[in-house]
């Protein structure tokens, strides 16, 4: 299993470098600092969506490690940062940019990067090729961060 | 990255000659380590700590029954019992020239002097034996270090658990070194050290090696898992087992 993952990195250093953007589905020029400006999708976001994608176990699960006040969730983690005014310390491409994927600015923070299919490593074979969120999702997540603010 | 620097300067005390004992050098200093049960309710302590209440003690039991068995029987040999063997596992045979675990040496036993086949990993006979033998252990602190013969097995352990992986992209060291003792919804990270197993788990409502822990762990980041009984996991197993020196060695422990 190692040796297939090894060689399939291996296989995918040696050809896929020229097209490696190909891969990407953020673009380096998508990216301005810590910030993604463009919508990931034309679909209208929706607050109310964004606020089940935060809590849904089976969608972005972000009280796994933040929390919110006033949120209608039990037991909220506290690996990361507060969210509950998240929207008046970030701007929606800021909160965009750290949900697609924080660790291309800061390597080594455990926030996974949730619109993402490069450098990846032992993916589970139904995960394969596959972000953890949608573009919708990210979108609908980056409407509702974006409400809370203090007032 | 933190853990990469950890693994260099591991291989820097390695190349001096004259060494034969290697000290690593862990994230979480020695006199922050605690065991897992530190993060588990008061109940549950009081639970696993009471052996007519503790679910294990099935298995012990009927690893105490297995092991009269056999022509030889395991006790035929080993007829003082095997207080204190479990906290050096796992250790290098020579023999085979690997690094084997609990569940390995049994299988050896049977294999090399029981004329027995080997037991499936994860198998209730197995299971069973491993309890009998780690239970003797119990109270006593781990005590695994890395030698010469073993330290590429250790190398191997250190680098599966700081390398991320799976779509969620995260490695082992990165919740169970840097983030231990935050919450994660209603439980709180544990520092990853394996002195409960085999456990029984409430997650599995059943009794389970420390390779069925990590294959969870595996796939919780959604990575494609080992095989129990792997050598990738035997060599975790080691490095988590040194890292784990000198905490008690709790199975048949309980854990969520």
């Amino acid at each position: 299993m190692i040796r297939a993952c090894a060689l399939s990195s291996l296989v995918t250093l040696l050809f896929c470098c020229p097209e490696a953007f190909a891969e990407q589905l953020v673009t380096p020029d998508m990216i301005v600092g810590d910030t993604i400006a463009a919508p990931l999708s034309n679909t209208a976001s929706s607050v109310e969506v964004g606020k089940t994608v935060f809590v849904d176990r089976d969608q972005g699960h972000c009280v796994l490690c933040h929390q919110i006040d006033g949120l209608d969730a039990e037991f909220q983690g506290n690996v990361g940062p507060d969210l509950s005014t998240v929207g008046d310390r970030l701007s929606a491409a800021q909160i965009r940019f750290r949900i697609v994927d924080l660790q291309s600015l800061i390597p080594d923070t455990v926030m996974p990067s949730y619109y993402r299919l490069h450098d990846l490593n032992q993916v589970q074979e139904e995960f394969q090729d596959q972000t953890i969120l949608s573009a919708e999702q990210i979108e609908h997540l980056v409407a509702y961060l974006t409400s809370r603010t203090q007032d | 990255m933190r853990l990469l620097a950890a693994c260099f300067l591991f291989v820097g005390a390695a190349c001096s000659p004259e060494t034969t004992q290697l000290e690593p050098d862990f994230t979480i200093e020695a006199s922050q380590r605690v065991s897992g049960s530190n993060f588990l309710t008061p109940e549950t302590v009081a639970q696993q700590n009471d052996d007519f209440e503790n679910p294990g003690y099935l298995w012990v039991e009927r690893g105490a029954d297995l092991f009269e068995q056999g022509e030889p029987s395991c006790a035929g040999c080993h007829e003082n019992g095997l207080e204190g063997v479990a906290t050096h596992y796992p250790a290098f045979d020579t023999g085979t020239q690997t690094l084997i675990n609990l569940e390995g040496r049994i299988n050896l036993c049977r294999t090399r002097h029981q004329g027995l086949t080997s037991l499936p990993y994860e198998s209730d006979e197995l299971l069973s034996l491993t309890a009998f033998v780690a239970e003797q252990s119990r109270g006593l602190p781990i005590s695994v270090e890395v030698t010469p013969q073993t330290q590429s097995a250790f190398e191997s352990g250190a680098n599966y658990f700081m390398t991320r992986r799976g779509q969620l992209n995260l490695a082992c060291t990165q919740c169970h070194d840097d983030n231990w003792g935050k919450q994660l919804r209603g439980d709180t990270i544990s520092q990853g050290h394996g002195n409960g197993f085999p456990a029984y788990r409430f997650e599995w409502e059943d009794f389970g090696s420390l390779h069925r822990r990590l294959h969870d762990c595996d796939t919780g980041v959604r990575a494609a898992p080992m095989e129990l009984g792997s050598q990738t996991y035997i060599d975790l197993e080691f490095y988590l087992a040194v890292r784990a020196s000198g905490l008690e060695l709790e199975s048949p422990g309980i854990r969520r």
